[in-house]
């Protein structure tokens, strides 16, 4: 269950995090594939990989246990301290 | 939020878990073939069996409608209550809808049950749900999100885990005062930015307060937001100092404040989490934050909170809040500008005269022994306060004999004596003069500690005064 609090603050910065600064390039940066489990989301993300080895970067890939779910804390961790940046793909 | 309005006609709430009501079910098809009558269930819309029960499981009508008790009989004109009645009674029913014969049979009386509406259980989360206190922005954690950590993550924290600030919670902590949630208490510094009582409530619970501690809370905020206090400055000042809260008058035995053994340390809840109340105030209204607006050098322990009670009944001499002006039937919160606790050792010194001496031999090295003019707060502990009783001594016979003793003389403490350049500079014409090391106005004196060891304690204090922050003492209103 989530759970709902009041902001303890002076509500002038916004509630969500803010997102990491795009990087200028990706030559030389480790990106992170995250398959969330949804079907031909792999082939998707095959073509994805080759073009990101293209343009120098190197890919490691996840997969979420499942795609109703938001990734489990231990996999958002391990994504967040081994990658550079992430893409999230959606295929339906 | 206004209550959406009721039908006209007879009005009745109810719950199938009640023996009064299930005994009445047969009344209330009676009264549904006579007149105009709608039924509000509160667990089961199938109960009582008559068409068209309004479904009230949410209980935002039973709420918006202060329903006690069930069954509650009302009658409603033009979308207003005009009347009711609770509970079963044969005649107060037939007098209330007209029809003699109503309820033939049935007992005479049955007081009926809880409402669910005010069940414990319920209470606070409808409170948050319908009542008009809240409106600070709700943030949902997601599912796989540790709420601890989220608020870690979103630096909310002094660094000590925080209770989540639940809707529920802070309309509970909200029950700990008359003044409505959306009353504007204080502009906050650094960031002036302006705190709402459910603001003050939401710190509150984060630093782990009871609903009865926050009319203090929201006085020690409104006591470090003046000019005089200078909250802004004593956050920013590099110099290790922090507010520092005296609470007198009954509520601090109302609350179960600790006055005596271990005052400053840990283990009391009412004084470890209000002086944190008002800290986590200062960092998530106000932002001052460490490495950010809050300079501190060392900073000290006292910066997570320090508050504690004087020991008023164990005190010959009147409390700290009345020398000030406050009636003892008043509570008080005195903010004081301070560095940590230092240790006045005597174990010795029987005579008040000399005990006197000894305690300003400590106070003259507060913060270095150069430094004047300063606020300071002798915190007597009750072996000491036992000499000065037995001697007759009243607190402005110690006051003044301690001032007295704590004017320093100038030549002793000038720039460059023993190679030291801190000091009073020369050229300015205070050779051969003295000087106070305690602030005209600004020695607090108190009583407060364990029974046993002869060990008082004072706080120097910072910049004092007009120049600096001076103390400022509010009454607590509940």
């Amino acid at each position: 269950m989530s759970t709902t609090v009041l902001d303890p603050t002076d509500e002038t910065a916004p509630s969500a995090r803010e997102r990491t600064t795009r990087p200028e390039s990706l030559a030389g940066l480790t990106v992170g594939l995250l398959d969330i489990s949804k079907p031909r989301g792999d082939v998707f993300l095959d073509e994805v990989e080759s073009r990101l080895i293209s343009l120098g970067a190197t890919v490691r890939r996840f997969t979420k246990p499942t795609f109703a779910k938001p990734a489990p804390t231990d996999l958002r961790h391990e994504i967040a301290t081994s990658c550079d940046a992430v893409i999230e793909a959606l295929a339906d | 939020m206004s209550s959406p309005p009721l039908p006209d006609g007879l009005v009745a709430f109810v719950k199938k878990d009640c023996p009064t009501c299930e005994l009445i079910a047969p009344v209330l098809a009676d009264l549904d073939r006579a007149s105009s009558l709608t039924v509000f269930s509160q667990d089961d819309p199938g109960f009582p069996s008559i068409p068209g029960v309004r479904d009230d499981r949410s209980l935002e009508l039973s709420w918006r409608n202060s329903i006690e008790t069930v069954p509650t009989l009302m009658r409603v004109t033009d979308g207003a209550e005009t009347d009711r009645i609770v509970g079963w009674s044969v005649d107060q029913w037939r007098d209330f809808t007209g029809i003699a014969e109503l309820g033939d049979g049935l007992p005479e009386h049955r007081p009926g049950c809880g409402s669910l509406s005010v069940d414990p259980e319920h209470a606070d989360a409808l409170e948050a749900a319908f009542g008009d206190g809240l409106r600070a922005r709700q943030i949902e954690f997601a599912t796989a999100e540790d709420p601890f950590e989220a608020m870690y993550d979103r630096g909310w924290s002094d660094g000590l885990p925080v209770v989540p600030p639940t809707p529920e919670r802070v309309a509970r902590m909200l029950s700990g005062t008359t003044r409505p949630a959306d009353d504007v208490v204080a502009t906050v510094p650094p960031n002036l930015a302006d705190v709402t009582v459910e603001k003050i409530a939401i710190n509150a619970v984060m630093a782990g307060c009871l609903p009865e501690y926050l009319p203090v809370v929201i006085a020690a905020v409104e006591a470090v937001c003046t000019d005089e206090f200078n909250m802004h400055g004593v956050l920013a000042t590099t110099m290790g100092v922090a507010p520092i809260l005296i609470v007198n008058g009954p509520i601090r035995n109302e609350i179960g404040m600790n006055s005596g053994m271990n005052v400053f340390g840990q283990g009391n809840r009412a004084n470890s989490t209000i002086g944190r109340a008002l800290q986590l105030v200062i960092r998530n209204i106000g932002g001052g934050v460490p490495g950010e607006v809050d300079r501190s050098t060392h900073g000290q322990p006292g910066k997570v909170g320090l508050c504690f009670a004087e020991d008023e009944e164990g005190s010959p001499w009147t409390s700290l809040a009345e020398s000030l002006g406050h009636s003892p039937d008043v509570s008080t919160v005195t903010v004081f500008c301070g560095e940590a606790p230092r240790i006045i050792f005597d174990q010795m010194t029987q005579d008040p005269a000399g005990l006197t001496e000894s305690i300003a031999m400590v106070v003259r090295n507060n913060v270095h022994p150069r430094i004047t003019g300063m606020d300071t707060i002798v915190a007597i502990c009750p072996e000491h306060m036992a000499r000065f009783r037995d001697a007759g001594w009243d607190r402005e016979r110690f006051e003044t004999e301690l001032t007295s003793r704590l004017e320093i003389e100038v030549d002793g403490i000038l720039r460059g004596v023993d190679g030291v350049a801190e000091g009073i500079p020369t050229g300015l014409g205070f050779e051969g003069a003295t000087l106070p090391k305690v602030r005209s106005g600004g020695l607090l004196v108190v009583h407060v500690g364990g029974p046993a060891g002869l060990f008082s304690s004072t706080f120097g204090g910072w910049v004092s005064g007009p120049m600096g922050s001076v103390p400022v003492t509010k009454e607590i209103v509940r």
